[in-house]
């Protein structure tokens, strides 16, 4: 129904009940574009946060995405596994702009086009990555890595006048007591092991404050304990956040789908050559004929 | 302001970020301070010629001229020891400042030359009857002055502009600085450029109208050289404890990151870059002056390496180190080129080389590693 038809059924409802006409005022209108759409606002009345179609992606005629379609809800937890040269990074990728897709669309809500975005735009909108080697700021300390990535003006002039606020320095506090770094928070970055990098890694994204998590192997390098924990925190970060979870731990996947608040009923989403091999649960996914002949060959 | 920031993070456990200087900082930063206002005037204008005590003319020279140069290396340091971006166009932003002022300088001469023209020497040579258009403010002193800054910054913004958006970084970036030196010091060898070709300036006779020879001249400009290098050196300081600075060595160990965190590292590169090429500049433009001498041999490729020797010598993303690192290797090479001349450039390399493999964090994290072994064996 077009806006000028509900503006005249407006009309002629208001006419019948005998109140005042609302003339040209937005009546019909309103109820045609009732919400607000700004720039750069997140829109998930759809109830999809990250919407991707038929993305391509060539590498000098290597297809390393081939018509891809994913379509992530808000607040789902969502794994995605492959074998090696899937494109799951390539995927993570294109989303969050560092590589442009040679066809396609992908949007984050249902308002943001993310293929007209720079990396740090896109960063700044509320999409946090993980990358598979953990990146952190080596020289800085623990505490300084995250207060880079606390949500703040990330503008030139505003980092040079930045004062941290007792709220933020508290914020801080929290994330390192989440992230088990409490102790380390004055030690440089680049002295930690590899499972506290990763650890740092996931806090600073969530410093951020993001909607949608893209964690590239999360729990690679980690012992059993900190990946036990890891699996936990992401558990808890379901449904506030949305995550997509790219790892090749089976355990840990399983971890993921089997707990939680949708436990068993969380979609995994198999890649092959570049586009979607299957979806479903994981016991699905797991049964189904052509994820086994592409993991063991047959 | 401190007592609201430290006292949650006691609460919580949180160790307070560094401060920007400590009170020993402090301390060695009025000791620096006061040699500069007081004691290397008074050794060298109050005590007579022949004391032990006394600093020759030269002494002050030298010392004025190595300042210009660690003003250089703070630069170099800000650029490539914190934001990890390996410039060797910095030569090319010294001599621009130097030849800024040096226009300025050559219009001081007025009718003093050796053609007693109102024209600079070379130009009546070239048989010029008018001043170029570049030279318009030459005889304004505070409009060279501005240009001293504008003009370094200006090209420093716009060839990084356009280097950092392409995201040139490494060693191209550091080459195309490079080229971009050469290909400006040819422009200045040519006579038609208007800035006196392989010969460059000098003979300068007057700055402000005052003798340029005269020691209380010397003195003064060297007290301002002084002060200059010290408020680079707080501003500097200051700034890399600023969320700013640490932007900045963010970008140097982690660009991917930074950018996914939602920062743009163009205006952060850019802001720094360009503030780094005036410093230079405006250390160029005290140079001219205590050394009475520019000529395009500043913008040489081995000009613009050794700024860099110096930040490595002394120690990178220190701030005081490329300053002690600027004074040791031009002391040195003062005692050399005296001693040894024909060594020299030996002497530079195998420094080069041992201090690459010995101590790759320069003089100044030597001496931390130092210190801080001798502190473990006493606890």
């Amino acid at each position: 129904m077009t806006p000028e038809l509900m503006e005249e059924g407006t009309a002629a409802l208001n006419k019948a009940k005998g109140l005042p006409s609302t003339g040209s005022e937005s009546g019909g209108r309103e109820a045609a574009y009732g919400r607000v759409i700004e720039p750069d606002q997140l829109d998930v009345a759809h109830g999809s946060i990250l919407y991707l179609d038929d993305i391509s992606v060539s590498f000098d005629g290597f297809k390393a995405l081939n018509k891809l379609c994913l379509n992530i809800a808000v607040g789902e937890m969502r794994c995605i596994i492959g074998p090696n040269g899937a494109g799951k990074t390539t995927m993570m990728d294109v989303i969050t702009g560092k590589t442009r897709p040679d066809a396609g669309t992908a949007f984050f809500g249902s308002t943001i086009d993310l293929l007209k975005k720079r990396e740090n735009e896109i960063a700044q909108i509320g999409i946090g990555r993980k990358f598979q080697k953990p990146t952190v700021f080596e020289q800085l300390s623990v505490f300084e890595n995250l207060e880079l990535a606390l949500k703040a003006d990330r503008r030139a002039r505003a980092s040079v006048f930045f004062k941290l606020s007792s709220e933020q320095l508290d914020r801080i506090g929290e994330m390192l007591k989440l992230i088990h770094l409490k102790d380390q928070a004055q030690r440089t970055a680049g002295l930690l092991s590899h499972g506290q990098k990763q650890w740092l890694e996931i806090g600073m994204l969530l410093m951020q404050d993001p909607k949608l998590l893209l964690l590239d192997e999360p729990v690679a390098g980690m012992t059993d304990e900190e990946t036990e924990r890891t699996a936990e925190l992401f558990l808890s970060l379901e449904g506030a956040h949305s995550l997509v979870v790219v790892e090749h731990d089976m355990k840990f996947i399983n971890e993921l789908t089997t707990r939680g608040a949708n436990a068993n009923r969380k979609r995994v989403t198999v890649l092959h050559e570049g586009s979607v091999l299957a979806e479903g649960t994981l016991a699905d996914v797991q049964a189904n004929d052509k994820v086994v002949e592409v993991y063991l060959g047959r | 302001m401190s007592a609201v920031m430290t006292s949650p993070l006691a609460l919580s456990g949180v160790a307070v970020p560094r401060s920007a200087l400590g009170p020993k900082g402090w301390t060695a930063l009025m000791a620096a301070a006061l040699s500069v206002l007081v004691l290397v005037p008074v050794l060298n204008l109050l005590v007579p010629d022949g004391s032990a005590l006394h600093l020759s003319d030269f002494a002050v020279a030298l010392i004025g001229k190595i300042m210009c140069y660690a003003i250089c290396a703070l630069a170099m340091d800000l650029i490539w020891g914190y934001t990890g971006i390996l410039s060797l166009g910095h030569g090319l932003f010294f001599a621009l400042g130097g030849y800024g002022m040096g226009m300025y300088l050559m219009r001081q001469i007025g009718r003093d030359g050796s053609y007693h023209a109102d024209l600079p020497d070379f130009m009546v040579f070239l048989d010029w009857k008018t001043v170029p258009w570049h030279w318009t403010f030459s005889e304004s002193f505070i409009a060279q002055m501005i240009l001293v800054v504008v003009v370094p910054g200006l090209l420093a913004f716009i060839f990084g502009f356009f280097a950092f958006r392409s995201r040139i970084k490494g060693v191209y970036f550091s080459i195309i600085t490079q080229a971009m030196t050469f290909a400006a010091m040819l422009l200045f060898f040519r006579n038609e450029t208007g800035f006196g070709g392989n010969n460059g300036f000098t003979d300068f006779k007057r700055i402000l109208n005052i003798p340029i020879a005269q020691p209380s001249t010397r003195m003064v400009l060297f007290v301002i050289t002084g002060m200059t290098l010290i408020g680079f050196y707080l501003m500097a300081r200051w700034l890399v404890n600023t969320k700013f600075g640490r932007v900045l060595q963010a970008i140097r160990d982690a660009e991917n990151r930074v950018m996914f965190c939602g920062y743009n590292p163009l205006a952060y590169k850019l802001s720094i870059w360009t503030l780094s090429a005036v410093m230079c500049g405006i250390a160029g433009a005290l140079y001219v002056p205590q050394v009475g001498i520019i000529n395009p041999s500043e913008m040489s490729a081995a000009s613009g390496i050794e700024i860099a020797i110096w930040a490595a010598v002394g120690g990178r993303a220190t701030l005081i180190g490329p300053i002690i690192g600027a004074f040791f290797v031009n002391g040195a090479k003062s005692w050399f080129t005296q001693a040894f001349p024909e060594f020299w450039l030996y002497f530079l390399g195998a420094l080069f080389i041992l201090v690459t493999l010995y101590l790759p964090d320069g003089i100044v994290g030597g001496v931390k590693k130092l210190l801080n072994k001798n502190a473990e064996v006493k606890a």
